[in-house]
């Protein structure tokens, strides 16, 4: 064990492998996140918006980016690849080979002058080719890390960068370079690649027919950074989209082309293209051909809904486009498909191809070199029992797309779940290979004049080139308080934030001001650089004069300069008032709660214990295990045994020292915050009382008790979850089983899908056919929602002869008991309505949340789904855990899934709750609201509007801030009615300063 | 035409992670506007003081701009859908002082929205020129308009305005504490009549801080029916915001007991 490593190796820096590193990295080990691309980012970075929120990609991924690329324990590992690995999970040794960029990594500072005046132009893959970009560039503008690279396959090399680079930065000469580099563990999250269109799919025209686009071309479409600014417009002759196909599964369930597996997510991402596209071009008319709405996800069936009913998106369902043809002269598109058993022509402005998900082209290089086991497919094989993040090589894990094609959050719980397993391999190694920074001791300033240093950037000729940068420093040195200013050709520099020191020093100052590029992405550096000379960081301050000055009025030198000099006005202004700000620290008890003792429950408290905290599982029945003591079978073919799994299970959790269970048991009481919470459970009647420093909600769910279809009059009829406990027992002798889909469920009343029981249904099918293939077996569904690789297994079900007749809500199935059971369903291909008698009817019932959710949200004050599931912090980003700090979900609790998915989910909370209990004390930011307490009158409006739970009102009434939940938003202070609330670093003092600052001149 | 043409002062608050983002991004892709902006920057547009929106009217500034996440986006949430709230019941103040309501615009503004944000700095500019300099900029802003501008501060300052904007979503979209929710339409009633009344209160008030006037004088000054006047008048007795000064002759006479707000 003594040989183990501390660090971690991330291979793929799209939203799994930056989710990865930065649990990691929060939670003390070192990682080395390795990309091929020149920037992280990943497919995400491409995408407009993302469904069921309609979010913007780019708004909700930016903090992320930005964390990770100056995150002190994450280095970047960019243009490179794996060449081999040696050792075992504990102490790898990981060769990496990185390509040359021709650029000085620690010289280059993003400033773009070399892309501006290169001569060459190349296709530009970012936007699918719809746009060019120049030989030395950045993937997009918001690039991580922001530094340039220079192509060499289209590089002329006529040395124009050269020099124009006042920086240095471009090094012709640059080699490739390898290193190694020693992790006790790996992540895959390569993420996948798309489909082949071109060469695969010749019959939809794609590359032939101008106006058929990739659904993700016509994503780059949608974005307002993409080429037509956000209009879709025929790239055959540049006219406004009026009428849109789009064909789905182009790629995907498709065995004729090697693909039979289902890529999970186009269903949802042409909804979501069809809505958006239709805001973009008003009066569009979006046709989806489909076979199955795969919309199985967390409130997506609503999304679904809405697009019809709202949107007046047109379905067009049970069509599997076969190919489409142009009309050479208009290069309008004929789509032919089946209507009513009829087959219709229609002509589309456009069709958008739905590219199916493939596993990376290196894939298979990768598992050569790694020594793990692909899928079929050439995905990641996951194949252990409940082991969905394990790859087939100890102390290599898969997160993301790479295990099977997925969306963003589950990619994101994935890539969360991934790094719990990758950093319990070397738990003894936390913190060992982080990097510490020690700063000195800090200046006591406050009730001293302000001393304001200011140092103006030419960034170049970024700013110089249009901004008197001279002019604004004479100015800045007549404006009241400034005691320094000076001019930089980069302030970001190294040797500038030394030379930012020494005139701390020299001239003692007591504020700092850069005027620059944004604080957005250089504040952290040059706050840095103030505590480095003893000057607490939030006595800093920027004005922005690049990105929001000198770029956007190139033409207008005089007024750009008296911008830029009004801007350094106004935070001269703001920094006289500016105040020496704390990190209140509190400490954090190093154990978790875990509410609930089914698989989520179980897999978390194992996985805490295996990162060295303690577990308290509190089960409301006398026994662990949850809704899967119900279920027997993984998917059929396989031979696992899955009760003999959970006992095994259930023993580890009862001999593990760390984990303490309490059965029979509910919570009574939660009280504290982060890091100390004190709960009361209520066990048999007796009371207890626990402190633990974080608390996991894996409440679980419950299968629906039908109420139609005879359920509970005839004992024929049972739920899936019951016609498998019988199957287990070899309890089935039936010449014919219907089953019924959707039972309790995408109706009225629960308008939503649970997601397993399509994928359940094909399973207990199959284990019928095993078991007696002379029974027959009826499916009667809406959708088979069998997503992802179970895809195959509806496809063998198919094949063995299970018959699947789909309904609708006009065409429900009727069931009768005439001296046995009798279903008559309209069968569409034949047109006519037809009679089963099953000797068994199984409804695919609902799975529903438990009842006791809603009194648990109140105690815990976190919010549940419409649905009454509840309710994460974000749906893309932040699946595992609540607005408010320390509290996570996962399971049923968040929504209907899989076991793999909860063990997934589970473990991602437990990675979440690491960043949190791996410190020994947290620091609250320094930017906080605070609350006058001689003013407060308790009247709660600032309680009611927190988002995060911050603010209390303690026993005499009087609101009171949780610093270390509170996220500095300073909603509170401009809510506050008695105006005693107020927002450290955004007071109304310094808002006016530079609110009077930026009309008058001041002296 | 010789004379320079007007070039509006505008402030603009702009929340960190979306529109703040956006303006750097026009920057970024070059996207040209005129220079008429000047940027503050807030963590979430959910800061916003409707009253320092007020306060930078006072200060002479032709046009305020607000930027924030769209709906959905916000990164703490909901801070935005607050501000919506708030912003609309500044315009509604803005427009009581009598000033164009057009002056102050909102918009969501995403991170990947540069060039829109570059559009919206062209668009905006020259809206605002086409209204000419707001009367209180310069060296002699109007008087009656300062006055008016100070009152509507005042009144979005004041406990009752504050109070209920922060709880308008709750209150029209989730519920009450009865759990119940009341209409936009209804909301929108009672909130013009709170901002009616409140604004004229403090307008009221600014006029007898030094010298006692009475009903009649109020009701002349600001404009309105002798009876909404004493109404008012009863209210801030109650509300002890407003003392009788004297009596003359049949005519009482009030002054304001209200310590004076730092502006």
């Amino acid at each position: 064990m003594t040989d183990s490593v501390g660090a971690v190796m991330v291979v793929g820096g799209g939203i799994a492998g930056m989710q990865s590193s930065l649990d990691l990295a929060d939670s003390g080990y070192r990682v080395y996140l390795v990309d091929k691309s020149p920037s992280i980012g990943g497919a995400m970075a491409q995408l407009d918006k993302t469904f069921p929120t309609n979010d913007c990609a780019m708004c909700i991924m930016a903090p992320k980016l930005v964390e990770t690329g100056r995150h002190r324990n994450i280095d970047l590992i960019t243009n490179s690849t794996i060449d081999k690995i040696e050792g075992k999970a504990g102490n790898f040794k990981v060769t990496v080979s990185k390509k040359s960029r021709f650029i000085d990594e620690s010289k280059c500072t993003g400033c773009g002058i070399c892309t501006q005046k290169c001569p060459v132009e190349v296709v530009d893959e970012y936007n699918k080719g719809l746009k060019v970009r120049k030989a030395i560039f950045v993937k997009y503008p918001q690039a991580v890390p922001l530094i340039f690279s220079i192509d060499k396959d289209y590089c002329i090399g006529c040395g124009n960068c050269e020099r124009l680079c006042k920086a240095g930065a471009i090094v012709y000469s640059q080699e490739p370079e390898t290193k190694v580099l020693e992790v006790g563990s790996i992540i895959l999250s390569p993420g996948f690649d798309e489909f082949d269109l071109v060469q695969k799919r010749k019959e939809y025209g794609y590359g032939r027919f101008p106006n058929v686009v990739s659904s993700l071309e016509l994503e780059r479409m949608l974005s307002a950074t993409g080429p037509f600014g956000g209009l879709v417009l025929r790239p055959s002759d540049g006219e406004v989209v009026k009428k849109i196909a789009f064909v789905q599964c182009v790629g995907s369930r498709d065995r004729s082309i090697g693909n039979p597996y289902c890529s999970s997510v186009c269903c949802m991402f042409a909804i979501k293209e069809a809505v958006i596209a239709q805001e973009h071009n008003p009066g569009l008319e979006a046709t989806i051909f489909f076979m199955d709405m795969r919309a199985f996800g967390k409130e997506f069936d609503d999304y679904y809904v809405r697009a019809e009913k709202e949107h007046g998106i047109r379905f067009v369902k049970n069509n599997r486009i076969s190919s489409i043809a142009e009309d050479p002269i208009t290069n309008n598109l004929l789509v032919t498909f089946i209507d009513k058993g009829n087959l219709v022509s229609e002509v589309f402005d456009m069709v958008a191809l739905a590219v199916g998900m493939t596993a990376p082209k290196d894939a298979k290089d990768l598992s050569e070199k790694l020594g793990v086991q692909l899928n079929p497919y050439d995905f990641c094989s996951t194949d252990i029992l409940f082991s969905p993040l394990e790859t087939s090589k100890p102390g290599i894990f898969v997160g993301g797309a790479f295990g099977a094609p997925k969306d963003i959050p589950d990619s994101v719980s994935e890539a969360s779940g991934a790094a719990a397993k990758a950093s319990s391999v070397i738990a003894s190694e936390r913190g060992k290979l982080v990097t510490v920074k020690e700063y000195p001791p800090e200046k006591e300033v406050s009730g001293e004049e302000p001393r304001i240093g200011v140092f103006i950037c030419h960034c170049g000729i970024n700013i110089g080139g249009v901004v008197d940068v001279p002019g604004v420093v004479e100015y800045a040195k007549t404006l009241p308080n400034v005691a320094y200013a000076e001019n930089n050709l980069y302030t970001c520099s190294q040797d500038t934030q030394k030379k930012i020191r020494e005139k701390i020093e020299e001239n003692n100052l007591n504020r700092v001001i850069v005027a620059s590029c944004t604080p957005r992405t250089h504040q952290p550096l040059f706050q840095n650089t103030c505590a480095e000379a003893g000057l607490n960081p939030y006595l800093f301050e920027m004005a922005n004069i690049r990105d929001q000055c000198s770029w956007v009025h190139m033409h207008e030198p005089a007024k750009a300069t008296q911008k830029a000099k009004d801007l350094v006005r106004m935070v001269v202004a703001k920094a006289g008032l500016l105040e020496p700000l704390t990190r209140v620290p509190i400490e954090v008890k190093p154990s978790g709660l875990v509410i609930g003792g089914g698989l989520s429950g179980i897999t978390a408290a194992q996985e805490l214990s295996k990162q060295g905290f303690e577990a308290f599982i509190v089960e409301r029945e006398n026994e662990l295990g949850g809704l899967m003591k119900r279920v027997h079978y993984e998917m059929v073919g396989e031979k696992k045994d899955v009760q003999k799994k959970l006992k095994e299970l259930i023993k580890n959790v009862n001999s593990d020292k760390k984990i303490h269970v309490f059965t029979n048991s509910t919570v009574k009481d939660i009280s504290g915050y982060i890091g100390n919470f004190k709960t009361t459970i209520d066990q048999n009647g007796e009371e207890k009382e626990i402190e633990h420093g974080i608390v996991i909600v894996a409440t679980g769910g419950m299968e629906h008790k039908p109420k139609e279809y005879l359920y509970g009059e005839n004992d024929n009829v049972m739920t899936q979850l019951e016609f498998e406990g019988k199957l287990a027992k070899k309890k089935m002798d039936a010449d014919t089983v219907v089953m019924i889909q959707c039972v309790g469920c995408r109706n009225d009343e629960r308008p939503y899908c649970s997601r397993v029981c399509c994928t359940e249904a094909v399973k207990n099918a199959l284990k019928v056919k095993e078991m007696n293939p002379a029974t027959s077996v009826y499916v009667l569904f809406k959708d088979i929602r069998t997503y992802g690789f179970s895809e195959v297994f509806y496809e063998e079900a198919a094949k063995n002869g299970v018959k699947f007749i789909r309904y609708d809500d006009e065409t429900k199935p009727k069931v009768a008991d005439k001296k046995g059971l009798e279903v008559k369903i309209w069968e569409p291909f034949l047109g006519e309505e037809i009679t089963i008698k099953p000797d068994v009817l199984v409804l695919s019932a609902a799975t529903i949340p438990h009842p006791d959710n809603a009194d648990l949200a109140q105690m815990l004050k976190v919010p549940l789904s419409k649905h009454k599931f509840f309710l994460e912090a974000h749906m893309k980003l932040r699946p595992v855990e609540f607005a408010t700090e320390g509290i996570f979900l996962c399971g049923l609790a968040h929504s209907p899934k899989f076991f793999e998915e909860c063990v997934s989910q589970a473990s991602a909370a437990v990675s979440r709750a690491a960043t949190i209990l791996s410190k020994k004390t947290l620091e609250a930011e320094g930017m906080v609201s605070s609350i006058d307490e001689d003013i407060c009158s308790g009247c709660g409006t600032c309680v009611v509007i927190c988002p995060f739970n911050a603010i209390e009102k303690d026993e005499n009434g009087i609101a009171r801030v949780t610093e270390v939940l509170c996220k500095g938003c300073g909603t509170c202070a401009a809510s506050c009615p008695e105006k005693a609330a107020s927002i450290k670093q955004f007071t109304d003092e310094q808002l006016i300063a530079q609110v009077v600052a930026a009309v008058k001149e001041v002296n | 035409m010789a004379e320079t043409e007007f070039e509006p002062k505008i402030v603009g608050f702009l929340c960190n992670w979306c529109s703040y983002a956006g303006a750097d991004l026009a920057g970024v892709s070059r996207f040209q506007y005129p220079p008429n902006i000047r940027i503050i920057r807030v963590m979430c547009s959910g800061r916003i003081d409707p009253y320092i929106v007020l306060e930078a009217f006072t200060q002479g500034v032709d046009g305020v701009f607000i930027g924030g996440c769209h709906p959905g986006d916000c990164h703490y949430l909901e801070g935005n859908y607050q501000a919506e709230r708030k912003i609309k019941m500044t315009r509604q103040l803005v427009k009581k002082a009598g000033l164009e309501p057009e002056r102050l615009r909102m918009e969501w503004v995403a991170a990947s929205e540069g060039e829109r944000f570059a559009i919206l700095m062209r668009e905006f500019p020259k809206q605002i020129q086409e209204l000419g300099p707001s009367p209180l900029s310069g060296e002699k802003p109007d008087e009656k308009l300062m006055a008016n501008i100070n009152a509507a501060k005042l009144a979005a300052l004041d406990f009752r305005l504050r109070a209920i904007v922060s709880k308008e979503r709750k209150i029209v979209e989730q519920g009450n504490v009865y759990n119940e929710t009341k209409s936009q339409e209804e909301w929108d009633e009672f909130m013009e009549d709170a901002i009616e009344a409140e604004f004229e209160r403090k307008r009221l008030l600014g006029l007898i801080t030094e010298k006692p006037m009475s009903v009649k004088e109020l009701a002349s000054e600001i404009d309105l029916p002798t009876d909404r006047i004493l109404d008012h008048v009863v209210f801030l007795r109650k509300r002890n915001q407003l003392a009788l000064d004297s009596i003359e002759g049949f005519t009482p006479k009030y002054i304001s007991i209200v310590p004076e707000v730092k502006a």
